[in-house]
């Protein structure tokens, strides 16, 4: 089970919507699975279908986390125009076990849809989110 | 010649600390003089034939290799050194 502060799960979506047509990305931070702060990252592809954190920013978030001793608990990003499950590049591309990947869809853009999964092994596991 | 090596996920649970020290004058012995204290490292972030895999970061002090000299990067004593899992996907 995933708990996001509200303002958290606002941001997202908001951020999501500002990078339309492209996708967003981002890194919530957490403290024993508590949500510490969100980033927003840049993202490299500038792409409606792909998404990377640009390495130099990427080192810049985790550098802030790493220094206040947070994990990188959620790492998030955007998908335009299909649902919000993990995409084959998505799960080829998930390198951090211990994260949640939250995927937060606009493809009804009037009721975006917010979901958490866990990617092991190429493994997708929904994860419950809970919005506290 | 000991150069700081920042490490996070997987990586760190290998060595069992955020950062380790390594020698090499570039990024690959220093790699290699990883893989020998901790075997099993350089899998962790390169394929058989060497290179780096694509969802991996190394960073001399603030500068992705890539833009560097890639594993040919010189290395000096008072560098740092981070390896990051790369953050990436999308819709197709």
């Amino acid at each position: 089970m995933l708990t996001l502060p509200k303002d958290h799960v606002d941001e997202m979506i908001a951020h999501a919507k500002e990078d339309v047509p492209n996708e967003c990305c981002g890194i919530i931070a957490g403290e024993n699975r508590k949500a510490t702060k969100l980033y927003r990252a840049i993202n490299a592809e500038a792409s409606p279908y792909r998404y990377s954190v640009e390495p130099k920013d990427l080192l810049r978030i985790y550098r802030d986390l790493d220094s206040n001793d947070w994990d990188v608990l959620v790492i998030y990003h955007s998908h335009t125009q299909t649902e919000a499950h993990p995409s084959p590049t998505d799960i080829r591309l998930a390198a951090w076990e211990d994260a949640y990947y939250v995927i937060v869809s606009l493809q009804d853009d009037g009721n975006p849809v917010v979901r958490a999964f866990r990617i092991q092994d190429g493994e997708v596991t929904e994860e419950e989110m809970e919005i506290a | 010649m000991a150069i700081e090596v920042n490490v996070t996920s997987t990586l760190r649970t290998l060595v069992g600390a955020k950062s380790v020290q390594g020698d090499g004058a570039t990024v690959g012995a220093l790699l290699a003089d990883l893989e020998a204290k901790f075997p099993g490292f350089k899998d962790q972030i390169s394929g058989d034939d060497g290179e780096l895999h694509r969802f991996v970061n190394v960073y001399v002090n603030d500068e992705d290799i890539r833009f560097l000299e890639a594993l040919d990067t010189p290395l000096s004593a008072d560098d740092v050194v981070s390896i990051l899992p790369a953050l990436a996907g999308g819709s197709r």
